[in-house]
């Protein structure tokens, strides 16, 4: 019954910029639920980062907390928090996901060396997801040697391989053409049909928009519409 | 983890200038310790050598009044026993018996004081060297009547030739002032000016006359062991069976010496302390510029749940790897450089009147014992290994949010 993934209680994020406050987040309470495809749009400077980052673990509230599993992220100490991002939350960034040294296959097997799962299990699963995301020829390729949209097809991969709860995608194809824009939607898609894969990315891009099952609209750091 | 050090080892093949110029530091920074350890230490070796071949030996025996105020009466004790027991004492090659006499030489030049060494040319050949450092004339040989073997130094100071003569004016037995004449047989140069400009040495016998000393006198017995290392456990045999000499080793006869070995290693601790302060310095600052540039890509490590302590570990161990890398490198060049100039020498000559006159000479020959080329080799690892811990620390203050939007 209980398929709420995320759950945040008015969530407040100020920032201070030398005599400035800014208000980026300003009591947002929201909950998201197992399977949802959604998308947090909104101008510049609206708050779209910060409430992923702060969803994510990676910053941490002014005020509020968010519950991810009944767990109260906003309360755990930085070593337990990356510990909880590691086996809890897949990430994909606009740019610099990948790890520069390593092949597309290692970079997708790091995650779960990190998470220590075994070797057998970790060839297969990253054989699987790398065919999954169509990259099954370029798996010994690093990250300099595939286009912008690859190397954003990888992080879907590796950001999968965790096996998290739900996956945080700021502005994913940013500095993708529209060609690469559609594989990677229509893989993330296809990911959340089939596997129930719970994914939440900001944007700017009405394409991606149009994709979105649920869309949380984003003003000055308040929910200014919600429409699923 | 084994993946973590992977990493590192491949980050630092990415930017090949920066790891190049950690690199060569380290390696220009040992070569440099190491090569001038090797230069102060073949310096101090050659010091103490030449002290010892021309007139120190390893060990000496003398009355103990002889050596507070070197009067002629004080000759040694019991010599016939003592010299039977050198003969039975392990680990002794040879030895040689000496008088001592200190004194004025004068010609139409001047009047300088000087230390007259009465030796038995045969025997003291086989103590020292002297014989071998002739510039010119010859080792008593030729002359019959009073020959004098001396310094180049004080030739030129009192423009002696061979066969110049000489008059000394010595103390004989009775505390009589008295005058003999010397003919030059020949002329020594050796390391040491000072040496040279002070010291005549003449047979024995001639001197024993002049002097008034009879029935074999000596003041001094000059001993060389097998090896110079031999020096301590010969001189303690010969202290157990003779209790009235006094029985002293190189280096308690010149404790300047030993004093100069000491400064010497307090100037190259000072001296390593610099090269290793800059060294760390350079590899602080590299690798915290490796750091910060690579800010977003930490940030994402973190992001996905890289734990701290592994991102310390990848970003130490960076430096460990160029580390390993040069330290090798520095120790051959070093072992090359310091290997080639044992054999060769430095030419100081443009230096060397200073450095002759403290007894050094004017070619070094670089010298290294093995310990020292793992004690520096070791210290430069340690200090790298120290430096590498201030940009880790520094990647562990990252905040990931902070280091993924500083596009
Ligand atoms: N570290 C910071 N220090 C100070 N102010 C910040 C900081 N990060 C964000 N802000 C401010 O908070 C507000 C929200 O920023 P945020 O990055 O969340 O917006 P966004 O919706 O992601 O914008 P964009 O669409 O441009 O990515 C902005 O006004 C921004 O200037
Ligand atoms: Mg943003």
């Amino acid at each position: 019954m209980n398929n709420i993934v995320i759950k945040t209680n008015n969530l407040s994020k100020i920032y201070h910029q030398g005599e400035i406050e800014v208000n980026a987040l300003n009591n947002v309470s929201c909950e998201f639920q197992k399977g949802e495809f959604t998308a947090i749009v909104g101008p510049s400077g609206s708050g779209k980062t910060t409430f992923l980052n702060i969803i994510g673990g990676l910053d941490s509230p002014t005020s509020g907390y968010v519950q991810i599993a009944d767990v109260n992220i906003s309360k755990l100490k930085s070593s337990k928090l990356i510990d909880f991002r590691l086996h809890n939350i897949g990430f994909i960034f606009q740019a610099y996901n990948l790890i520069p040294v390593l092949t597309a296959k290692e970079n997708v097997e790091f995650i779960m060396l990190l998470q220590g799962t075994d070797k057998e299990y970790r060839n297969k699963r990253t054989h699987d997801l790398l065919e999954e995301v169509g990259l099954g020829e370029l798996v010994n390729r690093r990250p300099t040697q595939l286009s912008g949209g690859q190397q954003q097809r990888v992080a879907v991969a590796r950001a999968l391989a965790s096996k998290p709860r739900f996956i945080l995608a700021d502005e994913p194809t940013a500095n993708l053409d529209s060609k690469s824009t559609t594989q990677l939607l229509d893989i993330m898609a296809k990911l959340n049909e089939e596997e129930g894969t719970t994914f939440i990315f900001s944007t700017h891009d009405q394409r991606v928009i149009d994709r979105a099952k649920r869309i949380i609209v984003l003003e000055d750091g308040k929910i200014v519409e919600d429409k699923k | 983890m084994f993946k973590i050090i992977k990493i590192a080892w491949r980050n630092i093949w990415r930017n090949k200038l920066r790891s190049s110029v950690v690199m060569i530091s380290i390696i220009l920074g040992l070569w440099s310790g190491l090569f001038i350890l090797a230069m102060t230490y073949g310096l101090n070796e050659q010091r103490i050598d030449g002290a010892i071949n021309t007139v120190l030996s390893h060990i000496q025996i003398h009355n103990p009044d002889f050596l507070n105020d070197q009067k002629i009466n004080d000759t040694i004790i019991n010599k016939e026993f003592v010299l039977n027991s050198i003969k039975n004492t392990d680990k002794v090659y040879k030895f040689t018996e000496r008088l001592i006499s200190t004194g004025m030489v004068s010609n139409a030049k001047g009047s300088y004081g000087i230390q007259l060494t009465g030796i038995n040319p045969d025997t003291e050949k086989q103590v020292t060297e002297i014989y071998s450092k002739l510039i010119d004339g010859e080792y008593f040989t030729k002359l019959k009547r009073n020959p004098a073997v001396i310094g180049e130094k004080l030739a030129k100071k009192m423009k002696l030739k061979l066969n110049s003569k000489i008059i000394v004016t010595l103390q004989n037995t009775k505390g009589d002032l008295t005058n003999a004449a010397f003919r030059i047989e020949g002329i020594f140069k050796t390391q040491n000016t000072i040496f040279d400009e002070t010291t005549i040495f003449v047979r024995k016998t001639d001197l024993s006359k002049i002097i008034g000393l009879t029935n074999g006198q000596i003041h001094e017995i000059a001993i060389v062991g097998k090896s110079l290392e031999d020096s301590k456990l010969i001189a303690n045999n010969l202290k157990n069976i003779d209790k009235l000499n006094k029985i002293q080793t190189w280096s308690e006869i010149s404790p300047e010496l030993g004093y100069a070995q000491e400064m010497m290693s307090t100037f190259l601790i000072i001296f390593m302390g610099i090269v290793l302060m800059a060294l760390s310095f350079g590899i602080i600052n590299s690798m915290l510029m490796a750091v910060l540039e690579r800010k977003k890509e930490l940030g994402m490590l973190m992001a996905i749940g890289m734990k701290k302590r592994s991102i310390f570990i990848m970003i130490t161990f960076e430096t460990i790897f160029l580390t390993l890398i040069a330290a090798p490198i520095g120790l051959l060049f070093s072992y090359i450089s310091i290997e080639y100039f044992a054999k060769h020498g430095i030419d100081l000559s443009n230096f060397a009147s200073g450095l002759e006159s403290l007894g050094i000479g004017a070619i070094i020959h670089t010298y290294l014992p093995v310990k020292m080329y793992f004690e520096v080799s070791l210290l430069t690892v340690l200090v790298a290994f120290i430096s590498s811990l201030f940009p880790a620390r520094r990647a562990l203050k990252l905040n990931p949010a902070e280091a993924i939007k500083s596009l």
